[in-house]
């Protein structure tokens, strides 16, 4: 395969008519979307609009029926998982998890399996800085952090491996409003401080829309609005749909 | 650890009398009723045909000691004072679980000095080093399992089956091509090895249940082949005069064969057959010795952390960029590899082999020494297979009560010690010495 010619414009993540389906159901009907290198985009959407298929479409699994995922304008539609997540795109999955009966520790290492080792401690340096708590907590196992805790650690876990796309899977999800807040600050510490990209798939439309810098909303399994964080925010039928009431 | 304080006696156990003593009638009761056919009734052949004797008079006596036990149990449980924890036997393994666990260097050096010393002392005798050998293949084969079943949580119900590709392998080789046991000990280990990534391949996709139920079926399928592919493997007749090994080319006989020395006279000892015996143990020794090694040394590596993790949370691994696949196909691999190698020893212990070694009830006992000593603990394989394997045999004169025993035995080890013996997963590393504090599961921070 010839190197592809990366332009300066070319988004970092790009989805072209992406059709995904569990058997008979399809569950994404041709979305389209992009992430440029350092902002923080989000998907936005109720239960069972197709979000958290988008995100493990683009990791490989279940694989897109139709349509094109490029990473830096590689055509990765078709590559294995592991495949995937070797080029640079770190994945927090749905429920975060972590390995409940490894240590805080361990975990953080077995997110780094696939870095340079000579990145370890650097790394391991910032994941504690981000989240101090994750240090205090080190020799702890998984499964006796809070769920707070516990998502910080699926956060960390997935920065350890350095990538250039972090994928959030609901960070918020089921996490008390102070906890939430403060899982939303470490996110765009990461996008500020370190440059990173993230595509942040949530529930939760308030905080992911006054945090993204820009927004998509899946209904369906279809792109149904798309713009700036701030502009969805205002929008009157955001407003209505998801943010008035439950959230 | 659950305390709570004790009962206040008498006013609280009066309160209680009525439930304890339908506890007690129900036990009772439940005996009665399962000993009647067991003990009350019993058939007996005579010439008149077949005819029922009834033993009341001994059933009565079994109710009674059901009813004194169950009795003598409460009296114990409900004693003022008695402080109530989770499991009598639980509370009473968990500092030995520590204790070994903090020292394990140097328990595993003592353990290793005193196993290397004892066929010279004077308990070694011909008896006991066989005994000794035959725990080690055990160990051996539990630290090569415990890799599949404890490490990567892949359930193999078929694990003899590498056991016995091992044993045929160099049965075979040693036989038709007269190789020495130095050359196909490796050979024995990279086929069953192959072994282990043919099962592995078609089954990855399989977890749980499943993969039990085709491992279980894949060790069947070895045992039906090598007790019907009869040209080669001779069938329900076994291999036959497989070749002991020699030391470094120097046989253990008494009368060296043509052109070559006898091990006694090397080193101009008097001729006893305890010497081969001895170095049959110091050979699977260091093979279990080897088999530890690799283990606790594959575990810090990556591909060892990836098992675990496996084990815990395939899609977490796939989306850390583990390839699961690779990773399975690896823990099959070196599990079978390891059952190849005590395989291949087997077969030049045993000097003859049949497929009715490898019967399933011998992948079960394997199993029940990795899951009875604790997933993923090496020492708990060690007590495991001593008290699997060791046990019945220094209980051999009891004959048909040792099944029984060994049944109560692991019904007592699953209620008191659900995850095993040592069933604590022991941190695969602590920073600068600090002992980090290891909470206990499900034990809210």
């Amino acid at each position: 395969m010839p190197d592809p010619v990366i332009r300066p414009d070319t988004p970092l993540l790009e989805v072209e008519g992406v059709r995904t389906r569990y058997g008979m159901i399809e569950a994404l009907r041709g979305v389209d979307l992009s992430v440029h290198a350092g902002e923080i985009v989000t998907l936005i959407g109720s239960n069972g609009a197709g979000k958290t298929t988008l995100l493990n479409t683009i990791c490989g699994e279940p694989r897109a029926h139709s349509g094109t995922v490029r990473f830096a304008g590689q055509d990765i539609t078709r590559l294995a998982t592991d495949r995937i997540v070797r080029l640079g795109i770190a994945h927090s999955p749905e429920g975060r998890r972590i390995f409940s009966r490894m240590t805080v520790y361990e975990n953080l290492q077995m997110g780094a399996l696939i870095a340079d080792p000579a990145h370890f401690q650097d790394d391991l340096r910032q994941v504690f800085t981000l989240f101090p708590r994750l240090e205090e907590r080190r020799e702890q196992r998984g499964g006796t952090l809070s769920g707070g805790e516990q998502q910080m650690l699926a956060i960390g876990r997935a920065l350890m491996s350095r990538p250039r796309l972090l994928l959030l899977d609901e960070p918020s999800l089921g996490l008390a409003p102070l906890v939430v807040r403060q899982i939303f600050a470490a996110i765009q510490e990461i996008n500020q401080r370190q440059g990173m990209t993230v595509f942040l798939v949530e529930q939760n439309a308030f905080h992911a829309l006054r945090l993204a810098h820009r927004a998509y909303v899946l209904v369906n399994g279809l792109v149904t609005l798309s713009g700036p964080g701030s502009e969805l925010l205002a929008n009157p039928e955001i407003r209505a749909a998801y943010l008035e009431g439950g959230h | 650890m659950m305390t709570i304080a004790p009962t206040s006696a008498p006013a609280g156990l009066a309160s209680r009398l009525g439930p304890l003593a339908r506890e007690l009638g129900v036990t009772t009761f439940l005996g009665a009723v399962l000993f009647l056919p067991f003990i009350g009734l019993y058939s007996e052949n005579l010439t008149s045909g077949l005819q029922l004797v009834k033993r009341w008079e001994d059933w009565a006596w079994a109710i009674g000691a059901v009813f004194v036990g169950r009795l003598l149990l409460i009296v114990w449980r409900e004693w003022p004072g008695r402080r109530r924890s989770t499991g009598a036997l639980g509370a009473a393994l968990r500092p030995v679980g520590s204790f070994l666990r903090y020292n394990m260097t140097s328990i595993g050096l003592i353990a290793l000095v005193l196993a290397i010393a004892f066929p010279l002392t004077s308990f070694g005798n011909r008896y006991t080093i066989d005994v000794a050998t035959t725990w080690m293949i055990y160990i051996m084969l539990g630290w090569g399992l415990n890799i599949v079943v404890g490490l990567a949580g892949l359930l193999d119900l078929g694990y003899v089956a590498f056991y016995a590709v091992g044993a045929y392998s160099y049965a075979l080789l040693a036989t038709e091509f007269g190789w020495s046991f130095w050359v196909c000990l490796p050979l024995a280990g990279l086929f069953a090895a192959f072994f282990g990534v043919t099962l592995g391949f078609p089954v990855l996709r399989l977890r749980g249940d499943y993969l039990a139920i085709v491992t279980l079926g894949f060790g069947e399928i070895i045992r039906v082949i090598l007790l019907n592919w009869v040209p080669v493997t001779h069938g329900p007749n076994g291999v036959s005069a497989i070749p002991r090994p020699s030391f470094f080319g120097f046989e253990f006989s008494r009368t060296a064969s043509d052109g070559a020395m006898t091990f006694h006279q090397l080193l101009g000892i008097d001729y006893s057959p305890l010497h081969r015996v001895i170095f049959l143990f110091y050979v699977i020794l260091a093979l279990a010795v080897l088999t530890n090694l690799f283990t606790q040394r594959i575990r810090r590596l990556p591909v060892g952390r990836a098992w675990e993790a496996l084990r815990e949370d395939e899609i977490a691994c796939r989306s850390l960029g583990i390839n699961p696949t690779n990773i399975k196909l690896s823990a099959f691999a070196l599990g079978a590899m390891f059952g190849g190698f005590a395989g291949s020893f087997f077969a030049t212990r045993q000097g003859f082999i049949s497929p009715e070694s490898f019967s399933f009830m011998e992948s079960a006992v394997i199993l029940a020494i990795v899951v009875l000593g604790g997933m993923g603990s090496q020492v708990g394989v060690v007590i495991a297979a001593f008290v699997l394997v060791v046990m019945p045999e220094i209980f051999r004169e009891f004959e048909q009560y040792r099944m029984l025993v060994f049944g109560a035995a692991m019904v007592a080890v699953m209620v008191w010690r659900p995850g095993g013996l040592l069933a604590y997963r022991d941190p695969t590393l602590r920073l600068g010495g600090k002992k980090g504090r290891v909470a206990p599961e499900g034990d809210p921070a």
